[in-house]
């Protein structure tokens, strides 16, 4: 069916909508070639619209292994090309199936560059997928929906659950976690007890853990302050390793700021340097927020990491606490192997503490 | 980290002449080099024997030496020049050998040299076979299991360890004869046996067998500081099995998971990191189609031509790189060219879909065999871009110029179904044809991927390519249609033939509905930064991102893949004339499909369209560019052969008029022109049958020279001695006919003579002129050029000078003219005029130290050659001698007979260059290759016409102390003259044979004429192969053989090895002679 992307500048990308498909979110671009199925998966991208510049997209098809949620919640996918004759001895269903059966609104035959390009010099923005034939009060309805706020609500679990393996035990707090961070934890022997997103501090500290992961998620990190409020009764009592909505929650506990960023840091490519060696990593990321540094230099913390590309913080350490982030994604899936070796570092921190 | 400090100067070594496997992609990465290490303000200096090339232009490094690239040469010029650091990753494989060479001779250590970007242990750990075995096991990487065994017990032994299938490759032996994959244990014996009798030393090496698997490759970097990435990787079409550079290649992957990717992505750092390159290298796999397994198969530590493909692919210049980081730089130091914003230190995201697509010389060797294998046969390659992969692919077919526009060949489409099915077996040229053939017929993809091993998706994106021709076959062409078709690559000339339409009416009806091309960026980062690279290629999209300005702006036509006959030489003077163009003020554009080439290099032109060199895709982006008009001259026929549609289509076209061009080309125009200037040209005919042919050939005289009317290039081409060469020319070889007709010329035994010019209307400037060392009957291209002329008298030049002004200023030449003639008895003959740049404009621009290009371009853009500050007439010749000599790849084509003919068989050139016409001599053969032995035995087997030279020959052989043998008729012949001879038997004769001879290391030279007549030919043949085989100079011209002599003469008295700069000759500095 003929459907089409309106942005709220009001641009329009004309495409093809599976099974009618309609959706609101803010729309943003991810460069990765490969991996859309993990990306669909990732909940970080729960009320986003995402669109994919690769353009032939859904080549090998979908695997249960690669989902990193049981669930989607991208609000909607943007691409120029479904391919409908995979072809790789994992795939299990097309794309196209996929996308139906977990109720994903896609709009295909874009082009994509053409919505990346509006994007990256407009920003980051709301934007709609609808039938070609939708009303204009209908659009207008649709425009009209207030931006989301409770999506780490929408992703996180609403029960503990354990992944145990030999070594320390650590408290999880899932913020809408990929399964690749768990497992990359317990691949090192890191035990995991996982809790909800709104688990008050006290909760975790009775469980007597060795040390506190705060892991990935959704949205503006401002929008959850009971969390940054238990992040800040964390800090200083255990060893804390967060990656990306985690390393916000950290910077925002200890009383520095986070700013929206223009169209964000969505893909597998994106080099990092690591500070103190010089070394450049080329790392996997997502997200639409980073820490202020002004904000930040007065609050105990060093940059170890740092965007090559604009010199935003994408690492940062506590001069004194067993407290390190990571903005980008060491878990990968989808994107590079090359920083793995985070995990292995928190792993001999906790040796340490604990 | 800051460049390396103490370096001042630096050597680069070229890769020398352009061979099968070693292509113009290293003029494309030295040329980068060469730049970026000049913009470090280091000095640079560089040896390569190759005039065609950009990098050794005298802007490009401060001491350029056109110079062989021999161990002894490059000490040479070390020893001279005594550069800081010694760069050998740009130069392909030669690079890297002399690297290793010259270290071994203690060259490096005696002059203090540092080797740059790769260390030497890695060099040997990624060549020597056992090392990279035990080096990727140290990582954990995998290479496929192998053993090498000396009978069939031990290699049994390790078939029951490993299974099949496996492959058999006996040691040295040739072209893998007598080895094979074996599938089961009775084909295992068969071929062990008989690998194990065909090996001289009876060893065979037994390895796990992953043909059928995927071939990936990535494109990886490195730094000093342990930073690494991947700039790109790719896919072949064609599964492990096919040499990469013969397989149709895409990037990015297309079939691999994340998990996949990353998986070959991180064995790539590892590998990286464990050879501790420094700049770029090239890693392949196979991975199985059905599981995670992999194995790594290959290693390149350098920059090779899949690197030269990443570049274009992605818009990250690995040469440039490379190069800064062998000079010390961290990648993340050094700036991203392209979006001037980011680093150098990012993996560049692709978002549109590439496919290569190689050239292969089988139109020119008609009896090569086709069967690709791991043995690379292409001469060259096209690259295109879409936003699809059946985009891509049809882009790249019509890049091609094979007289192909979609995925159909007429011969193909002609054959039963059943021959269409049993030809999917053949992993050959056409199998991406054949492909869509048998989907056409209803051969079904599941049936196809199991005989091909192909990836299914690869075969349903030639499906969804079928499926829209029967579409289009069969419905009504609506706009709806139309459009569909378009995006999927569709050139308006497919879309009329399958409606069965004008392509005009086509290209109207799109442009009345809309369907217009867009035009989009190649940025390195998927749109996400602004970038600045004018680097565009068209698609069927929404929107088309490329502003154009309102600049005055030309468009420069490049000259496509490489191929024999049209090489590297023209891209050299498609660069120089973008060039010309923008020292003008113009805007330059250029339009070109070769990704191994300087011309589409971003920086280049102002602006850059990788697209297909056909009338539809140039017409498109001058309907949006609106250029002032076009030059065609610089981009050899593909350009010229444009100008007329686009003339027609309302072009203008700058420089020489399409009319008179066509007055050069049409050969009843042009003896009408010869004519009126009464100047004249061998005595010829057309005729249209055999009587007509047996009267013409009476009429002029034997020999005479016979070729169809209706090719180029020399093409079946055949110069015949009598009424029963000529009956079987016109029998077997070309029929004559009234739609095509054969032209039949007297043949003239005389010295060819080649002439550039530039003309401007009303003078003719003439650089230089060269003489053939070949009589004529050699193509041009095949031939020894001198410049300037040894032996023709003051009269003769003359002659030449004056034809050359008239022909120039009768067809009202505006730019270059090329012209050949031969000389007989001192009279001047014209054989073939060309209105356009030739392949020995890069020769003749360097040695006379004339920019020709550049005046050529002003001129046709108005200028005189005055206000340029030329006059008319021949300028005085230089001082010193320069040769080019032709340089062959026989050795990657069996079944291509190595003798020299009408038609062109040279793939590159190289030049040598001296005050001393012996040495200049010397130079240019030992640069290209040929292995001439310093004492030893000649072999003789000449024809009989060829009887009376080859005695003069032989004795003077016989007098420098050489041995002689020769079959029977010729060693009685030389006998009769007094000298000392063996016979040996032919090949038809019992007893120990001239092939026997050759493979026991008893002949060091062949001199062989070409005699006619079934039987000998075949004779013949084999053993102007067997020399090949056995890598002896096989000379198959009585005069290139005088000049062998010559050089030999002089090597025993003289200093060969001395080296100057091309700064130096025309500075007409030192004068060391």
């Amino acid at each position: 069916m003929i459907g089409k992307l309106i942005l709220e500048d009001g641009s329009v990308f004309a495409g093809e909508v599976i099974s009618g498909a309609r959706a609101v979110g803010e729309v943003v671009f991810n460069t990765g070639m490969t991996g859309y199925q993990e990306v669909l998966t990732d909940p970080s991208y729960c009320g986003q619209i995402v669109t994919m510049t690769y353009p032939l997209i859904g080549n090998y098809g979908t695997a249960e292994v690669c989902n990193q949620a049981p669930l989607s919640h991208v609000r909607g996918f943007v691409i120029s090309e479904l391919c409908d004759l995979p072809s790789n001895w994992q795939s299990e269903v097309s794309l196209a199936r996929y996308l139906v059966a977990k109720n994903i609104p896609c709009i295909h035959g874009v082009d994509t560059r053409a919505v990346t390009r509006r994007i990256r010099s407009a920003g980051t923005m709301k934007g709609i997928i609808v039938p070609a034939d939708t009303g204009a009060d209908e659009i207008a309805a649709l425009f009209a929906r207030p931006p989301e706020t409770e999506v780490v609500a929408e992703v996180t679990p609403k029960e503990v659950y354990r992944m145990p393996a030999a070594g320390p035990r650590v408290a999880v707090v899932d913020y809408g976690i990929k399964r690749n961070i768990l497992n990359s934890m317990v691949k090192v022997g890191i035990d995991l007890t996982v809790f909800p997103a709104d688990t008050p501090a006290g909760t975790i500290l009775d469980g007597n853990f060795a040390g506190v992961f705060l892991s990935n998620g959704p949205g503006d990190p401002k929008d959850v302050p009971k969390s940054i409020k238990a992040v800040k009764e964390l800090m200083g009592r255990k060893p804390i390793f967060g990656i990306c909505l985690g390393h916000q929650l950290l910077a925002l506990a200890a009383g520095a700021d986070t700013y929206k960023l223009k169209f964000g840091h969505r893909g597998a490519n994106h080099p990092v340097k690591d500070v103190i060696t010089g070394r450049v990593y080329i790392t996997s990321q997502n997200h639409g927020y980073a820490v202020r540094e002004e904000t930040l230099a007065a609050r105990d913390y060093i940059v170890t990491h740092r965007a090559v590309n604009d010199g935003t913080i994408e690492g940062m350490k506590h001069r004194h606490l067993p407290i390190f982030s990571a903005q980008y994604h060491p878990e990968a899936a989808p994107g590079p192997d090359d920083n793995t070796y985070l995990f292995d570092e928190y792993l001999s921190l906790l040796g340490k503490e604990g | 980290m800051p460049k390396k400090a103490y370096l001042k100067k630096v050597m680069v070594i070229g890769s020398g002449p352009i061979v099968i496997g070693q292509a113009a992609e290293f003029d494309y990465a030295g040329t980068q080099a060469c730049r970026a290490l000049k913009e470090e303000g280091l000095e640079v200096v560089l040896i390569n024997s190759n005039p065609a090339t950009i990098m050794t232009d005298a802007n490009i490094a401060d001491r350029v030496y056109i110079e062989p690239i021999t161990p002894e040469f490059v000490a040479e010029v070390i020893d001279k020049e005594r550069p800081d650091g010694l760069l050998p990753t740009l130069g392909g494989q030669v690079g890297l050998n002399m690297a290793v060479e010259v270290a071994k001779r203690g060259v490096l250590d005696k002059y203090g040299v540092e080797l740059l970007g790769t260390p030497l242990e890695a060099i040997r750990k990624a060549e020597d076979r056992e090392l990279f075995k035990k080096t990727m096991e140290e990582i954990g990487q995998p290479v496929p299991e192998s053993a090498i065994v000396e009978d069939l017990e031990s290699a049994q032994a390790f078939a029951a360890v490993i299974g099949f299938p496996l492959i058999i490759r006996p040691a040295y032996t040739l072209g893998g004869t007598g080895g094979g994959i074996a599938a089961d244990e009775t084909e295992f014996r068969d071929i062990v046996i008989r690998g194990l009798k065909h090996s001289p030393i009876g060893q065979v090496l037994v390895e796990r067998s992953v043909a059928g698997w995927k071939e990936i490759e990535y494109e990886v970097m490195r730094d000093a500081n342990n930073t690494c990435i991947t700039v790109c990787n790719m896919e072949n079409f064609d599964p492990v099995g096919i040499h990469t550079g013969d397989s149709i290649v895409v990037a990015p992957s297309q079939t691999l998971t994340d998990h996949e990717y990353q998986m070959l992505r991180t064995a790539s750092l590892n590998i990286i990191r464990a050879l501790g390159i420094e700049g770029g290298c090239n890693v392949q796999y196979a991975l199985d189609p059905y599981s995670t397994k992999y194995y790594v198969i290959e290693v390149n530590p350098r920059v090779s031509r899949s690197s030269a493909l990443a570049s274009k692919a992605t818009g990250y210049p690995i040469a440039k790189v490379a190069s800064k980081i062998a000079i010390g730089y961290h990648l993340d130091e050094i700036v991203n060219a392209v979006t001037e914003k980011t680093k150098a230190c990012h993996e560049p995201a692709l978002d549109y879909c590439v496919v290569k697509f190689p050239r292969w010389p089988f139109d020119k060797f008609n009896f090569a065999d086709r069967i690709l294998g791991t043995q690379m046969k292409a001469t060259g390659e096209v690259m295109a871009i879409d936003r699809s992969f059946e985009g891509a692919l049809l882009k790249a077919v019509r890049s091609l110029e094979i007289g192909l526009h979609r995925l159909s060949i007429p011969e193909i489409a002609a054959l039963p179904t059943e021959k269409v099915r049993e030809n999917l077996k053949l992993a050959n040229d056409e199998r991406a044809f054949t492909i869509a053939e048998a989907l056409r017929r209803g051969v079904s993809a599941e049936e196809i991927c199991r005989i091909t091993a192909i990836d299914r998706w690869f075969v349903a994106k030639i499906a969804n390519i079928v499926a829209m021709e029967k579409k289009l076959q069969e419905r009504n062409l609506t706009g709806e249609l139309l459009a569909a078709a378009k995006k999927l690559g569709f050139a308006d000339r497919s879309i009329a033939e399958l409606v069965g339409c004008t392509t005009d009416f086509i290209r109207q009806l799109r442009k009345e509905r809309g369907v217009l091309p867009s035009y989009k960026m190649v940025d390195t980062c998927a749109a996400e930064f602004e970038a600045v690279t004018p680097y565009y290629y068209s698609t069927f999209a929404q929107e088309d991102e490329v502003a154009t300005t309102d600049r005055r702006k030309v468009m420069v036509l490049g000259s496509g893949p490489i191929r024999i006959g049209q090489g590297i030489e023209f891209d050299y003077c498609s660069v120089h004339s973008v060039w010309a163009l923008r020292e003008m003020g113009y805007e330059s554009l250029i339009i070109n499909n070769n990704p191994e080439t300087v011309s589409t290099d971003f920086d280049t032109s102002d602006r850059l369209y990788f697209e297909p060199l056909t009338a539809e895709d140039v017409l498109n982006i001058i309907d949006k560019e609106q250029p002032e008009g076009v030059i065609v001259q610089f981009g050899g026929q593909t350009a010229i052969n444009l100008a007329e549609p686009l003339e027609k289509a309302g072009v203008r076209v700058f420089g020489t008029a399409v009319s008179d061009i066509d007055q050069a080309e049409d050969r009843k125009k042009f003896d009408a022109l010869l004519e009126r200037l009464q100047i004249p040209r061998p005595k010829g005919t057309t005729v249209t049958g055999t009587a007509e042919a047996v009267a013409a050939a009476a009429a002029v005289g034997f020999p005479v020279v016979v070729r169809p009317s209706y090719v180029l290039g020399g093409r079946a081409m055949e110069i015949v001695y009598n009424m029963a060469e000529l009956n079987d020319y016109l029998r077997y070889a070309v029929k004559a006919s009234h739609e095509h007709p054969v032209l039949v010329d007297r043949y003239m035994m005389g010295t060819e003579v080649e002439v550039d010019a530039i003309a401007d209307g009303a003078e003719v400037l003439i650089p230089g002129i060269m003489e053939h060392v070949e009589r004529a009957g050699v193509h041009s291209g095949d031939s020894i050029a001198v410049y300037p002329p040894q032996t023709l008298p003051p009269k003769v030049i003359d002659t030449i000078v004056d034809y050359t002004n008239k022909l120039a200023l009768s067809l009202q030449v505006k730019g270059l003219i090329n012209i050949q003639y031969v000389v007989m008895d001192e009279d001047v003959y014209v054989l073939e005029v060309n209105p356009r740049s030739s392949r020995t404009i890069p020769f003749l621009s360097k040695v006379t130290n004339v920019p020709m290009v550049n005046i050529a371009t002003r001129v046709a853009m108005g200028a005189t050659l005055r206000e340029l500050g030329y006059e008319g007439g021949l300028m005085p010749a230089q001082e010193y001698t320069a040769v080019k000599a032709p340089v062959f790849s026989f050795a990657k084509m069996q079944q291509v007979d190595i003798s020299l003919g009408p038609e062109m068989k040279s793939t590159g050139e190289v030049m040598g260059v001296d005050y001393n016409y012996a040495r200049a001599l010397y130079k240019a053969i030992s640069a290209a290759g040929m292995n001439i032995p310093a004492a030893g035995t000649v072999l003789f087997t000449v024809a009989d016409k060829d009887k009376e030279e080859a005695g003069e020959l032989a004795e003077s052989f016989a007098s420098l102390g050489y041995r002689l043998i020769a079959t029977e008729g010729t060693a009685k012949y030389l006998r009769g003259l007094g000298l000392e001879v063996e016979s040996v038997f032919k090949l038809r004769e019992t007893g120990p044979n001239i092939i026997d001879l050759i493979k026991a290391g008893k002949i060091n030279m062949v001199i062989n004429t070409l005699t006619h007549g079934k039987e000998p030919e075949r004779d013949g043949f084999r053993i102007r192969r067997a020399t090949v085989e056995h890598a002896i100079p096989c000379l198959t011209s009585i005069d290139t053989a005088h000049e062998v002599l010559r050089v030999l003469e002089v090597m025993r008295e003289r200093r060969l090895v001395y080296v100057l700069a091309l700064q130096d000759y025309v500075g007409g500095g030192d004068a060391l002679v």
